[in-house]
């Protein structure tokens, strides 16, 4: 039983649409087009379940309501309980966080001279990183450039991107490309090596680098076989910072950690930090279901914050617009944007394209969202989740027989699970919360305002505008976390640290005392999300509420 | 809708947390039916996806003591269920610099020397929750057949299942993390066009381009975006 009865008449417009549809060319809407789109459907452009910062750097700014409260949250530590002169780790480079940006920066820093220390909530490599399906940018074929890529990533971001940094990631990508190739990635290459490159939505030259659709896995593997290769690189598991500690110069000087399972706290003194702590799918702003992995809780963003860091673009997150709906099982998980790159098309109840499958992500989602809600031609799930399709077995009409099981073997496999066969079935997609567009504020470098800090990745901020294209996020990891390594273990050879203390916590919590906002607002960083069943309530969350698309609390 | 009606729509299933009897509703994962009966995960969840191997877990039924193992977050619960998770297993993990390593089975069996002492008992195979060949990959390792252990052993989440298994000890998952790196430094054809564009980019080729656009006006900036030649597929 692939999928209930009530979808099959569906199911049926939609295949007896897809031979004219194989020929049915929408074309691209234009730049103004887009704003007018994105103003009128787009979450982030909702009033609701937002509301302005209290205090901090960005005070006065409107913030998604469930990272204000992490924003504003409470200290996990009391200054005055910890005990800063006895130090359990004394290290050069501290990084926080073992994703892609944190161990490019762990490898990079051990070449330039530091010991190093990486601090992390899950295990090694337990990320974003490893999920990441659709692939890299990197303009290395010989009718590209760095300059296009730049380009495209401008118009992408709707040009409210930092212009130096659009140019660090455009410019180092085929180096970054290079030197995964130098460390054993499998890059998909032709039998002469040249590299086979796709063309995400928003690009103007195919130029996504693939290891089938596990590349984030592919390149995360390798990462950390590196990583757990090399001396002077050590790293300690199920074990986050919750707390920055400064010294008397101002300068970020270390951090507290707390190992999960006895709650012990261990200060680490270290010369540089670099918080790679990722994004904050996990909290789940207005409601959405999400693609991140179980740590993705805006811990960095927290701690940055409460230093003095400010953030650039907070409040812009992306929706990619192809999260699954159906499976409960596997609501929000990513379906890639491989498909719509081999031609996968967004279908409505009636058989009909919703918008070329080649808009950007922002774009896209804003599309499905008027077709659910407005237009009400999306297929609604018993669970109360609404949907449109992603037509995927027109891939193999497009480039033959087998493109389906080659390209996308993961996707298959974990849908055929459930008894889908997406060889010969669509999938139901909606926008499902994906990314943090926005972060901490930071140089080219991934240098912070803060001295002694850096915040390379999706903690980081400036990069995507308000907007990421497709393999942009993979790339900005790899560049920032080698560029912020390279720059942390210089720093680290030069810096004199002072005096290590915790006031800034002591003064932060004053002010929340004195707004009297402490007891409302929860302890932060939140660390780990809670899904454990308060008992009696998860059937109604369910199966009696009339949810609104994306309520489900699963996944 | 009351409770009642809901209990008719969704069948109740009784599981077995390392022996412990809950119920719950059909349709989760083992992941999420966890959290059902109130866990709060820290080890044995990761992606909630499917990539990352933190949550292998082996399972039978209270009527089928055979062992079956799988993701988490990947497996429906079922009636009967019994399931213990496994977060971590000690595996040997030696450290080698791959710049001095050749692409060699020689080299491999210099690394992981007990590769040898693999005697095909196929319980790899049996434990994998990706429904990878792993002891076809082994033999092609012992065979120094490279590129067939990359494709065989392309989908593992290095879960640990396989070395939780293996009677000699041996770390299948560690001797193809090594081999796969080896095939993608030594074995699979340099990119030249890659090659070429770096060394482009370093000589600081595209550097002018990029401060004209740097200083090209806003409304300019849109219309050469919005003009630019976009590559047919």
């Amino acid at each position: 039983m692939p999928y209930p009865p009530y979808m099959e008449e569906s199911i049926r417009k939609l295949e007896a649409s897809r031979q004219r549809r194989m020929k049915e060319e929408i074309p691209l809407i234009s730049s103004d087009e887009r704003d007018m789109i994105v103003r009128k459907y787009h979450p982030d452009y909702r009033e609701t379940g937002k509301r302005k910062l209290l205090l901090g750097p960005n005070k006065d700014e409107t913030m998604p309501e469930e990272l204000a409260n992490q924003l504003e949250g409470n200290s996990r530590v009391d200054p005055d309980k910890v005990d800063l002169s006895k130090i359990d780790y004394d290290v050069d480079v501290l990084i926080i966080g073992s994703g892609g940006a944190g161990l490019s920066a762990a490898l990079l820093a051990q070449e330039n001279g530091a010991r190093v220390l990486i601090a992390t909530k899950l295990r090694l490599g337990d990320s974003n990183t490893i999920g990441a399906e659709g692939g890299t940018q990197a303009a290395d074929r010989p009718n590209d450039s760095p300059v296009l890529h730049y380009l495209d990533t401008m118009g992408g971001g709707h040009f409210e991107n930092v212009p130096e940094l659009v140019w660090a990631m455009a410019r180092d990508a085929p180096m970054a490309i290079k030197w995964l190739e130098d460390l054993g990635v499998n890059w998909d290459k032709e039998t002469d090596g040249s590299m086979r490159e796709l063309e995400l939505a928003g690009e103007c030259r195919r130029r996504v680098h693939s290891c089938k659709d596990y590349t984030g896995l592919e390149v995360m593997r390798v990462l950390r076989d590196e990583v757990r290769c090399r001396d002077n690189i050590d790293y300690i598991e199920f074990e986050p910072a919750i707390e920055l500690i400064m010294d008397d110069e101002g300068q970020v000087a270390g951090a507290i950690l707390v190992n999960l399972e006895t709650n012990k706290l261990s200060p680490v003194r270290a010369k540089a930090v670099i918080v790679a702590t990722g994004g904050l799918g996990r909290l789940h702003t207005q409601g959405f279901p999400t693609t991140n992995h179980y740590g993705a809780t805006a811990d960095g963003l927290a701690m940055a914050y409460r230093v003095g860091c400010s953030l650039i673009y907070g409040d812009s997150i992306q929706y990619h617009p192809t999260g699954a709906v159906y499976p409960l099982q596997l609501v929000g998980i990513l379906i890639t944007e491989n498909v719509r790159a081999l031609g996968g098309q967004i279908i409505n109840i009636d058989g009909e394209q919703v918008a070329c499958n080649l808009e950007p992500r922002d774009i896209l989602a804003s599309f499905e969202i008027r077709e659910c809600t407005e237009r009400h031609k999306g297929i609604t799930t018993s669970a109360g989740n609404v949907g449109v399709w992603e037509d995927i077995p027109l891939i193999d009409m497009l480039h033959g027989e087998g493109t389906i099981a080659r390209r996308l073997p993961s996707l298959v496999h974990k849908f055929r699970r459930f008894n889908i066969d997406l060889i010969h079935e669509p999938v139901l997609v909606y926008p499902t919360l994906h990314y943090q567009n926005g972060g901490v504020r930071m140089d080219a470098n991934s240098a912070t305002e803060v001295p002694g800090l850096w915040a390379p990745g999706e903690v980081g901020g400036g990069v995507h505008g308000q907007n990421r294209l497709g393999g942009n996020a993979t790339l900005d990891i790899y560049v920032f976390g080698r560029r912020a390594g390279r720059e942390a273990a210089q720093y680290a050879k030069e810096v004199k640290l002072g005096k290590l203390n915790l006031d800034h916590v002591r003064q932060w919590q004053k002010e929340l005392e004195q707004l009297d906002i402490a007891k409302e607002r929860p302890f932060s960083p939140m660390l780990l999300p809670n899904y454990a069943r308060q008992p009696s309530d998860y059937l109604a969350d369910l199966y009696t509420e009339k949810l609104q698309p994306g309520l489900v609390k699963l996944a | 809708m009351a409770e009642a009606e809901v209990a008719e729509k969704v069948r109740m299933f009784d599981i077995y947390v390392m022996e412990k009897r809950y119920k719950v509703p059909e349709g989760l994962t083992i992941q999420t039916a966890l959290e059902y009966c109130g866990y709060r995960l820290i080890r044995g969840c990761g992606c909630r996806g499917g990539s990352c191997g933190a949550c292998a877990t082996v399972y039978n039924f209270t009527h089928d003591p055979t062992l079956r193992y799988g993701l988490a977050c990947q497996t429906a619960v079922e009636q009967d269920m019994c399931v213990v998770q496994i977060p971590c297993f000690p595996t040997a993990k030696p450290s080698y610099d791959l710049k001095e390593l050749k692409p060699t089975g020689e080299q491999v069996l210099e690394i992981y020397p007990d590769l040898a002492t693999c005697f095909g008992c196929n319980n790899c195979t049996q434990s994998c929750p990706q429904d990878i060949e792993v002891m076809d990959f082994m033999s092609a390792a012992l065979r120094g057949d490279f590129s067939a252990v990359t494709a065989e052993s392309f989908e593992c989440v290095m879960c640990g299942m396989c070395a939780a298994r293996c009677p000699q000890g041996l770390s299948p998952y560690n001797i193809a993390m090594l081999i796969r790196r080896l095939h993608g430094r030594y074995l699979l054809p340099k990119s030249k066009h890659l090659e070429e564009k770096v060394k482009e980019i370093e000589e600081g080729k595209y550097d002018a381009e990029y401060e004209k656009l740097r200083s090209t006006p806003m409304e300019e900036l849109r219309r050469i975006y919005d003009e630019r030649w976009i590559e047919p597929k």
